[in-house]
Formats: C-alpha cells, sequence, structure tokens
C-alpha cells in the first residue's frame, strides 16, 4: 500500500504540471480572456477580432491550453455564497509519514474543491465547497472520521478585496 | 450571510453545464441552449443575470499560477489588534500584490493569526520582501496592531478540481 502511494505520487505531481510554456499569443490571450467575455452570440469571434486573430485560431489556442493545463479552465467562476452554498478553508496538522494517506482521504470527498501541501506545522490547507452552510460541518466531521485527525476550520468572517487576476 | 441569488431550476442546470468550462465552439451558448432544451436568447439572459446578481464572479480564462510563472504562493497570516482588524484588512487588501484578503478566526494557542493575505510572486524572495513592505506598512498605519506573522508557502498542490455542484 505505501508503495503503491509512493508510485503514484510524481504521476499526480505530473497531472498537475503545465506542459509547455505559454508563447506571447498565449499570453496575449490569458491575459485579455480573464474577465469581461462576451454573452453575444458568437462571443469568440468578438474576442479574437479585439486580440486581432480569427476565430479558429482562438478556438484552437484555448483548446491548446487546456490540453496543455496552462488553463485550468475556460469559463464561468461561481461564486457559491451566492447560489446558497459555502466555502470554507480548513487546515490540518498531519505527520509526515502518514501525508499521503490523508491526502487521499481528504482529496477522496467531493466538497474538497483544492488540497495544497504547505510548509508549517498546520501542513495540509484545503477549501472545502458545499451546496449549504451545513454541509460545511458534515464535510469536516467526515474527514475527522476518515482520517482520525482534527481540521481545524477558517469560515470567512470578512472579505476586504478579491481580485484573482494575474499578469501573465 | 448575504442575500442569496434564488437559483431556478434552469439556472441550477446552467450551473452544471458549464462548471467544467463553455463549451469551445464558434456559437456556445447556442450549444449550452440546445442541450438545455431552451433558446440562446435564454442561456445568454440567464448568464447576464447571474453576472450581474454576483452569481458568477465573471466569464473567462482561469489559468494555472505555475505556468504563467507565478511559482511561489506565500499564504501570508498576521495576528491583528481585533479593534482594528477592518482598517487594517481593507488597506491590506487594497494592495496590489495581494489576491485575497480575509479575516478569519484564530485557534490560539497553535494558531494566532486572524488575518488572511494571498501574495502570489515569482520567487519565494519575491513574496517575502513583499510580505515584508507590508509588515511596515501596518507598524507604520497601525502602531501596537501587529503581533505575531507568518508566511505559508504552498510546496504542492495536492487537488485542484474547483466547485463541483451534484448532479
Amino acid at each position: 500500500m505505501a508503495d503503491a502511494v509512493e508510485q503514484a505520487k510524481p504521476f499526480r505531481r505530473a497531472a498537475l504540471a503545465p506542459a509547455r510554456e505559454p508563447d506571447e499569443l498565449d499570453r496575449r490571450i490569458i491575459n485579455a480572456l480573464q474577465g469581461d467575455f462576451p454573452l453575444s452570440p458568437e462571443p469568440y469571434a468578438e474576442a479574437a477580432a479585439r486580440l486581432g486573430i480569427s476565430e479558429a485560431e482562438l478556438l484552437a489556442r484555448l483548446q491548446s491550453l487546456l490540453d496543455d493545463r496552462i488553463l485550468t479552465r475556460f469559463g464561468p467562476m461561481f461564486q457559491i455564497e451566492r447560489l446558497g452554498g459555502a466555502f470554507c478553508l480548513a487546515a490540518m496538522a498531519v505527520p509526515e509519514a502518514e501525508f499521503e494517506r490523508v491526502a487521499e482521504q481528504v482529496n477522496a470527498l467531493p466538497q474538497v474543491a483544492h488540497n495544497y501541501a504547505r510548509e508549517h506545522a498546520f501542513n495540509m490547507w484545503f477549501v472545502l465547497a458545499t451546496e449549504t452552510p451545513e454541509g460545511i460541518d458534515a464535510a469536516v466531521q467526515a474527514i475527522e472520521a476518515a482520517t482520525g485527525y482534527p481540521v481545524y476550520p477558517f469560515p470567512k468572517e470578512k472579505e476586504y478585496f478579491v481580485e484573482m487576476k494575474l499578469q501573465a | 450571510m448575504d442575500d442569496t441569488f434564488p437559483m431556478d431550476d434552469l439556472d441550477r442546470r446552467i450551473v452544471l453545464a458549464t462548471q467544467a468550462g463553455l463549451p469551445l465552439v464558434p456559437r456556445p451558448y447556442l450549444a449550452l441552449a440546445e442541450q438545455l432544451g431552451v433558446t440562446e436568447a435564454e442561456v445568454r439572459q440567464r448568464l447576464a443575470r447571474l453576472l450581474a446578481a454576483g452569481a458568477i464572479r465573471r466569464i473567462g480564462a482561469v489559468p494555472n499560477h505555475y505556468a504563467i510563472g507565478y511559482t511561489a504562493n506565500g499564504m501570508s497570516v498576521w495576528q491583528i489588534d481585533p479593534t482594528v482588524i477592518d482598517a487594517v484588512g481593507a488597506r491590506v487588501g487594497g494592495l496590489q500584490s495581494v489576491t485575497h484578503c480575509y479575516r478569519r478566526p484564530d485557534h490560539p494557542p497553535a494558531w494566532p493569526y486572524n488575518l488572511f493575505a494571498m501574495v502570489h510572486g515569482k520567487s519565494r524572495a519575491e513574496v517575502e520582501a513583499e510580505v515584508g513592505r507590508v509588515a511596515t506598512l501596518i507598524q507604520a498605519e497601525f502602531p501596537g496592531a501587529l503581533g505575531a506573522r507568518d508566511i505559508l508557502f504552498s510546496t504542492r498542490i495536492l487537488k485542484k478540481t474547483g466547485l463541483r455542484l451534484g448532479e
């Protein structure tokens, strides 16, 4: 079991790593398309015209950016709280020897939207996303039961600013 | 919690149909409409309404930070005097280098920090230098408000699927 986990680790890392470096056109597309995507009937043609390329070229590039994992998604970013659901950051302090097992158990829950290893005594940080606020407590309890370690929830008490746009 | 958007069955089906991404075809809203059995105009109107209501933050490209050179992702955490934390949070959250800024509960003694600010950079040194500048700014503008601070660098993405509503 431990061997299987060890062997699976580099594969999972590779699966998330980008397959190539973005070129100049990729960067222009990423910078131009981080918001304000048109809601017109032919939005890609409109966006392509702004970039000075053809619609077919934009569609092919977006597919390639997704295939090569330079983009994780192309589409709407939902604000689940406005839809009645809930997000919650949570952390665990997991002994190194148990880290891979616990990561597998945490990641197995569909409510875990993302999970990061970080350098700290609290070394595993994940975001729970559930359709109802009550779902957060249930997910926390499920993770504690599955892993045997306490989960520290860090619910957002106040959001000061969110601007997730990065220059490529 | 803030007012929630009253999502009806069609809104919900649009969320489910687009949460993995928008179709990469010349008329994506028509493709969705055909899949959902409604008109293209209806899909476009619903998306516009979800955007206006803040239920969709934006429609567009979601980059892999690592692929575009932001390899250092530092979660800076701060122990701030609760009586001034909202003023400090508003100041820190408005900084160009900070992409997310939240007040969260502390869990003393293991976790004394109540303000979280995510700082992305192209190197660890760049993030450390920026967090140092933020600390100087807090100390200058809010004397005595800052206690302990730390930066938690990510070493590995263990999972990244984003939000998924159930079917």
